[in-house]
């Protein structure tokens, strides 16, 4: 009886969260551009539509440019932040660290406006390298996370091992701490990626009038009414997050990295 | 290894960069955004430098009150809606085999991470009335003829709620996977029912936890931009939409800058006592 | 030569005085075990001389060579850490050549000495596992074996045998020792546990509140303890107390003759072992009790006897079993020359 309770809402939870990606993903397959659910005919013209055609593929390409530039940007900040936290004890530096997550926390639209102002104000407003760094340090936050989370795992007497047997301060971040830390590193690298992959608002405000980002051109294309190729592009975001996020979970541990300690504590 | 604090000036170095670029480009914008709160709108540019409260002024009107009213309102009824689903929700999860954690944790990591755009797109399909959910209603034949579901006030609170679920379930999931299963185990052993050691239990147990993830979502609902454009009508426009609206359509960034001086006040307020709920919730 | 020479070494962490004025001297080629309860500062002697943490004050030395501030990397030390600190991102292999590896050694070279190694600890063959498979016992000889990768001047194991179960622990600190003479390398071990130390040591030291209250060869710690602390931490005793004045010692209420006690001390402490408190007839000897309460482990038998409103106990060896019942009264017979004499 419990169980199957315990199922049921399982269930309710999962149709809930799956309902609408499920319609899109039927309307995303209509052979014509109709808007139409169950789909009328099956095609997979739109999403070639996304490759084909220029707008939505440079779209893409510049949506997976700017994810991928600026989560690396994001991973330059955390790595020697978080390491220095780690390494040092300095209470004063940790006002570093709330900047690091504050962008992230604060609602969107502040760190939007307040990038927007700063670019206008210095004089690049609209150049493709503003929105790099406004990605970055909007999602600097994560690998920051990851990464201060990797580091609490790592047995500082390993450290003290190594300096044992003669290695220096360098020889031992490059031999010991980086190899133990680089899972925390390609998760905080895959969360920065996928959530710039799909943010719109830093992006439209930075650099809306100059370039489209996936995301800006679906919500461009929305306002002047409906077109399949978003139902395709919406399906392809989910089966890219769905990918990494897999990806994470396969080779790092997921339930560690979202704060439960559990999995740890078994060992 | 002792975290011994920096000696030379050379320990210093990690810091540089990460230091330089959150200075630069977080502290100084933002600093940009409470001085550009303070100038005057210039209708032919973006604004003249100046030192007036007109922007603030504006917030003492009827139509802002209903705004912000209206935003407090809708992020309150999200936030409810949420950590009602999703306290037993991220309790059962806790409790199932890993195996299955990990498969609903991506899949809460993947519509999180779903751009506002997609998810707004993605509801006004199901509520349309050509692809909608009232189309199985009529072939079901509880209804006649398939109807829009929105704009409406309905349509943007269940897309809110949807995005912000996965979030608070994320939020929830460390403290409930650390909650001591003997609890429970210990409430069967004394004669109480699986869903009565649940709210007699385990809900008093995460007390603090429950408020300070009400705050939390709270909070996060207040930043959702675009839901209310995309599936209600102007008037479930929120604080957040009339920022983007102020700033980028109407041109004006002193008010826009305003309102979000504003914004931050109210969640770092909130934040303040999320982090007072939580010492509570060590203490106790 | 390269023993080790602590002088006058303090470590103090803000107003907490971890580790007071040691002086000590390891010859080259000994085995020297820090023994003392949890918090009395052997931890953090043991530290300083792997550089880990630097002295308040004092100065350590290696051979002839200052060390005091030397960073750890340049000391050329092999250490052991309670957690044994094994790499859990590299093989066994790669475990026990790091130290050779970062030193440049090349790879041929290298595998050798790994082989060699691995030979030691009779894990030959186990190179290319990773170390999470390995057991409690073989982590700990690959701990070992990574230490002396090097041939370190100085080998250092903090608490090395914690982690294992009792009788693999006892096995492991024959071997230690034997390893250890076999390579004739100075070597400092932590402990608490004063069997392992009884069984590995040259030098006992026996460390309380950051001092050192008595280093020496552990037959002499147990038999001639220094003061009341050590005779009471190491092994069981009786601590008694006594008077002396111009008639004679006057113990538990009797005088015991014989017992002359040094410096012509008024009162104090004697230390019996347990195994030296003889019991016999009421009357045969001066000081008579009662008994309480019998031990009978099978082994030794333990019999506890209330004496001048003291418990005192006696060991005795199945073969000389003492006919007693509780209740009944009984002589306690002590031979002078197995008391100790202590100050209060």
């Amino acid at each position: 009886m419990t169980v199957f309770l315990q199922r049921l809402y399982f269930s309710l939870i999962g149709l809930f969260l799956a309902l609408p990606l499920i319609v899109v993903a039927g309307v995303s397959v209509n052979e014509k551009q109709d808007l139409a659910f169950p789909p009328k005919g099956f095609s997979l013209a739109w999403y070639a539509e996304i490759f084909t055609n220029v707008e939505w593929r440079n779209a893409l390409f510049a949506s997976i440019t700017l994810a991928a530039l600026s989560a690396a940007v994001a991973l330059l900040i955390a790595l020697p932040l978080a390491w220095f936290l780690w390494r040092r004890h300095a209470p004063w530096a940790n006002i570093f660290q709330l900047l690091g997550i504050a962008p992230f926390t604060l609602p969107p639209v502040i760190t939007a406006l307040g990038l927007l102002t700063f670019w206008a104000a210095t004089g690049f407003y609209g150049q493709p390298a503003t929105a790099v760094i406004s990605h970055a340090i909007f999602f600097v936050t994560l690998p920051l996370v990851t990464l201060s989370l990797g580091f609490s795992s790592i047995d500082r007497s390993l450290v003290e091992a190594a300096a044992t047997m003669g290695a220096d301060d360098r020889t031992v971040f490059r031999t010991v701490v980086l190899p133990l830390i680089l899972p925390y590193l390609v998760s905080g690298y895959a969360f920065a990626f996928v959530l710039s992959l799909n943010e719109y608002i830093v992006a439209y405000m930075t650099v809306g009038f100059t370039m489209e980002t996936l995301p800006i051109k679906i919500f461009n294309a929305l306002r002047y009414g409906y077109t399949p190729t978003m139902a395709s592009v919406t399906i392809l975001f989910v089966a890219i997050a769905a990918t990494i996020f897999g990806l994470v979970a396969r080779f790092g541990d997921l339930p560690k990295l979202l704060g439960a300690m559990s999995s740890r504590d078994q060992e | 290894m002792r975290r011994e604090p920096p000696q030379k000036l050379t320990d210093y170095s990690p810091l540089v960069f990460p230091a330089g670029m959150l200075i630069v480009f977080f502290v100084v914008p933002f600093a940009t955004m409470i001085a550009v709160s303070f100038f005057k709108r210039n209708p032919s540019g973006f604004y003249t430098p100046d030192f007036v409260f007109d922007n603030y002024a504006r917030f003492l009107s009827l139509f802002f009150g209903k705004v912000l009213g209206f935003s407090l309102m809708l992020a309150i009824a999200v936030a409810i809606c949420c950590v009602v689903l999703a306290v037993p929700f991220t309790y059962l999860l806790s409790r199932a085999r890993r195996r299955t954690q990990v498969l609903w944790l991506v899949a809460l990591l993947s519509i999180l991470s779903l751009s506002e755009v997609i998810i707004g797109f993605a509801w006004s399909t199901l509520f349309s009335r050509t692809a909608g959910i009232t189309n199985l209603f009529v072939m079901l034949g509880i209804m006649d003829q398939p109807v829009a579901l929105n704009p409406s006030f309905g349509a943007v609170l269940t897309a809110m709620t949807y995005q912000a679920l996965p979030y608070t379930v994320l939020v929830l999931y460390p403290a409930l996977v650390r909650l001591d299963p003997t609890l429970t185990e210990a409430a069967r052993t004394l004669g109480a029912s699986p869903v009565r050691s649940f709210f007699t239990v385990v809900v008093p147990a995460l007390r603090n936890t429950i408020v300070a993830t009400l705050i939390m979502v709270f909070i996060f609902a207040l930043g959702c931009y675009l839901l209310p454009q995309i599936l209600g009508r102007p008037q479930h426009w929120t604080l957040s939409v009339l920022i983007t609206d102020q700033a980028i359509y109407q041109s004006n960034m002193p008010f826009a800058a305003a309102m979000a001086v504003f914004l931050v006040l109210v969640t770092l307020g909130l934040v303040g006592l999320t982090i007072y709920a939580g010492r509570k919730g060590e203490a106790a | 030569m390269s023993g080790l020479t602590l002088q006058n070494v303090t470590k103090e962490f803000g107003t907490f005085t971890a580790v007071r004025n040691v002086e000590l001297t390891v010859p080259h080629g000994t085995f020297v075990c820090l023994l003392g309860p949890s918090g009395c500062g052997k931890t953090t002697l043991m530290r300083m001389v792997a550089g880990l943490d630097l002295p308040t004050s004092g100065s350590i030395r290696l051979g002839d060579r200052d060390i005091t501030n030397v960073p750890t990397h340049k000391r050329d030390l092999g250490m052991v850490f309670q957690s044994l600190a094994l790499f859990p991102h590299l093989t066994v292999g790669e475990n026990i050549a790091y130290s050779l590896r970062i030193r440049g050694v090349g790879k041929a070279e290298q595998k050798k000495r790994v082989d060699e190694l691995l030979a030691m600890i009779h894990l030959t063959g186990y190179a290319d596992r990773p170390v999470a498979k390995l057991s409690g016992g073989q982590r700990q000889r690959v701990a070992i074996a990574r230490a002396l990768a090097i041939s370190p001047k100085l080998f250092l194991l903090d608490e090395p045998l914690s982690a294992l179960d009792a009788k693999l622990r006892e096995a492991m600190q024959v071997e230690l020792r034997q390893l250890q003479q076999r390579l004739g390398i100075t070597t400092i071990v932590v402990t608490h546990d004063q069997r392992e130390a009884m069984t590995m040591a040259d030098t006992v030291v026996v460390m309380n509140g950051g001092e050192i209250r008595q280093a020496a060869p552990p037959v002499e710690i147990y038999r001639r303890p220094a003061d009341t602390f050590v005779a009471d931490f190491i092994g069981m005793t009786n601590l008694i107390d006594f008077k002396a004045d111009g008639a004679g010692t006057q113990v538990l209420g009797a005088s015991v003759p014989g017992l002359t006690i040094p410096n012509s001390l008024p009162s104090g402490i004697i230390s019996v072992r347990p195994e030296d408190v003889h019991l016999t007839a009421p009357g045969n000897a001066p000081i008579t009790g009662t008994v309480t309460f019998v031990r009978d482990l099978g082994g030794t038998i333990e019999t506890f006897v209330e004496a001048a409103g003291k418990q005192i106990v006696a060991v005795s060896m199945p073969n000389a079993r003492p006919d007693v019942a509780v209740g009944q009264s009984v002589g306690i017979a002590l031979n002078p020359d197995d008391c100790v004499v202590l100050k209060a």
